[in-house]
């Protein structure tokens, strides 16, 4: 077992914080103000290849494995929680089930503009009433003649109203299972500007607050019978597949925010005095540090060996939901003791550990609560 | 076409600067970056390779751990990477640097050579002129654009308040400033194919043309009598006064540091 990193994604490592620190990170304070989606950060992370980092070479992206991918989420997230889930909803929800279950036909059409960042993608699953329940789906497709017909909603769409391809889920009948009627469901390639596809509204977060999260809305909305994803009735595995390589996204997301807070922390306790000295000369402080980092290193393992899951085995489940799990966990833990480290500064907009306290929130809930992916752990146990 | 560019791995000056106890520095020891006014000239040689398809490979002269720097530039998109290194080209001042790339790129054809102005550690900018001087071709210095008009290139040569307008039959040498561009990014596959490419290690004796006393620290006509680290300076004091009242302040403050 070795615990080193190649040179190579140490490089990869240094290039992404580079970017980070220069082009990210001024902008994320005002980026949580205005609620702005970051369109001139998104090009340029198209420039240097961050928007098809798992995607072969073939397919115009970058060739490099999912681990690579994981640090670059982690590390756009160490300083801007918003612009981590740009890369990760994009790549893991969209051009990943492109990957997979596309026809070769529509990995051409859609992979290379996608890898290069000049589409961006999306993914709608969630419906006012199926979230976790993914059954709960109202959405329908109905084929009519040699299109299918999409009616209902999606919400909480993460690039919502800034993307440009977005893999739908929706109900194409009903299908008996072990003597229940249970709904068959069904993945489409949809694209922005198709007649009867809208937008709704955008939702007021409490954080990631600058990533565009939208409702969208198909009335009639008529798409070619060839861009069914995947087969007929196999939406459910594909949007249960999909979710894991989502989750290491997250998780990978959530270590970043709780390195930041930590980094952050670490640099604020050094200049902070309070009774003559300086707060990190304090024990409370060192023992709280102590936990902090440890607990972000556990977290990071987790998530690494997550992310070299599924670059390796056809399953990466468990390995997924436990990294999403902990390191979720975790970012909330660490930069709600970052504030409380920062004192009254932290709970202010000046100080960077508050924005990170109200993005690490979001990794508990989306692509899967932290309730959800302890099913999912439990279940393979009792298999 | 066919491009070299010189680049140099230099101390990061966010981390320690740490010496050797002859006075030179202990670059094994430092963490290092790609010089940046050589950032800007492999930026500029891969900006020329783009428009007008020319290859361009990247040399440096250092210790082996020198080869990441190559693979970076290579990361960034330039096709070959050459690594100069041998034990008896330690300690070179800019003479035996030169001597030392000039017999490197002797084995090479090019049309053009880009060097950076100067690097951050030795701040001299007399590496690039002293390689042209020894390839005999011309050289133009402080580039702030480059053109290239047949079989000649077209560069601004920056001064402090204009820049000139030179034309230069190739093969010449331009030695490039930061402020010339804005290097691009590597790309991650261009870093995982960084990796997988060979990189050629020449040592002394591929050194074309070059005596041994032209070499290493024996062959560095500078000697070094002290180094040290810079001392920081103390926090500066801002003011806000109207322009008058600032002269008469200044005034006294230099009078009170017995300047005036």
């Amino acid at each position: 077992m070795d615990f080193m990193l190649t040179k190579q994604h140490e490089m990869a490592r240094t290039l992404f914080r580079e970017f980070a620190e220069k082009e990210v990170k001024p902008l994320a304070q005002e980026v949580d103000e205005t609620e702005i989606f970051p369109r001139g950060t998104v090009e340029k992370m198209a420039k240097a290849g961050f928007m098809g980092i798992p995607i072969p070479k073939e397919y115009g992206g970058q060739g490099c494995d999912i681990l690579t991918y994981a640090m670059c989420v982690e590390e756009l997230s160490k300083v801007c929680g918003t612009t981590g889930v740009i890369v990760s909803a994009h790549t893991s929800l969209c051009c990943d089930p492109i990957l997979t279950y596309g026809t070769e036909e529509q990995k051409q059409k859609y992979l290379p503009d996608l890898a290069s960042g000049r589409k961006i993608g999306a993914f709608g699953l969630t419906e006012p009433g199926a979230g976790t329940d993914a059954q709960g789906q109202q959405t329908k497709a109905v084929l009519d003649g040699d299109e299918w017909v999409l009616n209902g909603s999606k919400i909480f769409i993460t690039n919502g109203k800034e993307a440009d391809v977005y893999v739908i889920f929706a109900v194409t009948g009903m299908i008996e299972k072990r003597g229940r009627m249970s709904k068959e469901i069904t993945a489409f390639i949809v694209e922005k500007g198709t007649p009867g596809f809208t937008f709704g509204t955008k939702e007021k977060k409490m954080g990631i607050r600058g990533s565009s999260t939208y409702e969208l809305i198909f009335t009639d909305c008529r798409i070619p019978k060839g861009n069914i994803l995947g087969q007929q009735g196999k939406g459910f595995g594909i949007a249960m597949h999909t979710l894991d390589g989502g989750r290491i996204g997250i998780a990978s997301q959530a270590l970043g925010l709780a390195e930041g807070a930590l980094e952050r922390t670490v640099e604020y306790v050094k200049e902070r005095k309070q009774f003559g000295r300086s707060i990190g000369q304090f024990q409370n402080t060192q023992f709280q540090l102590a936990d902090m980092a440890t607990k972000v290193e556990a977290a990071q393992l987790l998530v690494y060996k997550a992310a070299v899951a599924k670059s390796t085995q056809k399953v990466y489940s468990v390995e997924a939901a436990k990294a999403k799990l902990y390191a979720a966990e975790v970012a909330m833990e660490v930069t709600t003791k970052a504030v409380q480290l920062h004192g009254g500064y932290g709970y202010t907009r000046e100080y960077d550990v508050e924005r990170m306290m109200r993005d690490a929130k979001i990794t508990e809930i989306y692509e899967g609560t932290s309730e959800v992916q302890r099913m999912v752990i439990s279940g393979a146990l009792l298999k | 076409m066919k491009i070299v560019v010189c680049i140099k791995q230099v101390p990061d000056t966010k981390g320690g600067v740490k010496f050797n106890p002859d006075g030179t520095l202990d670059r094994g020891a430092m963490l290092t970056i790609m010089n940046p006014d050589d950032k800007a000239g492999l930026e500029a040689a891969l900006r020329l390779k783009d428009e007008y398809d020319a290859e361009v490979t990247v040399i440096t002269m250092g210790l082996p751990k020198a080869e990441e720097v190559l693979r970076e530039a290579m990361a960034m998109g330039a096709d070959k990477g050459i690594l100069v290194t041998d034990r008896v080209l330690g300690g070179a001042d800019t003479w035996a640097t030169s001597q030392t790339l000039a017999g490197a790129i002797r084995n090479l054809e090019y049309d053009l050579i880009i060097t950076g102005r100067q690097a951050i550690d030795g701040d001299t900018a007399q590496v690039g002129p002293q390689i042209s001087e020894h390839l005999g071709i011309p050289v133009i210095s402080y580039a702030q654009n480059i053109k290239i008009d047949g079989d000649s290139v077209i560069v601004e040569r920056q001064f402090d308040d204009r820049y000139h307008v030179l034309k230069a039959k190739m093969p010449c040498l331009i030695t490039a400033l930061a402020e010339l561009n804005e290097p691009r990014y590597m790309t991650p596959g261009g870093i995982f194919d960084a990796y997988k490419a060979d990189i050629t290690v020449w040592g002394r004796a591929n050194l074309v043309d070059v005596e041994d006393s032209n070499l290493g620290l024996k062959g560095s006509p500078t000697q070094i009598a002290k180094a040290s680290d810079k001392v920081r300076k103390g926090a500066g004091e801002k003011v806000s006064l109207d322009p008058s009242e600032a002269v008469d302040y200044i005034i006294d403050k230099l009078k009170v540091k017995h300047v005036i």
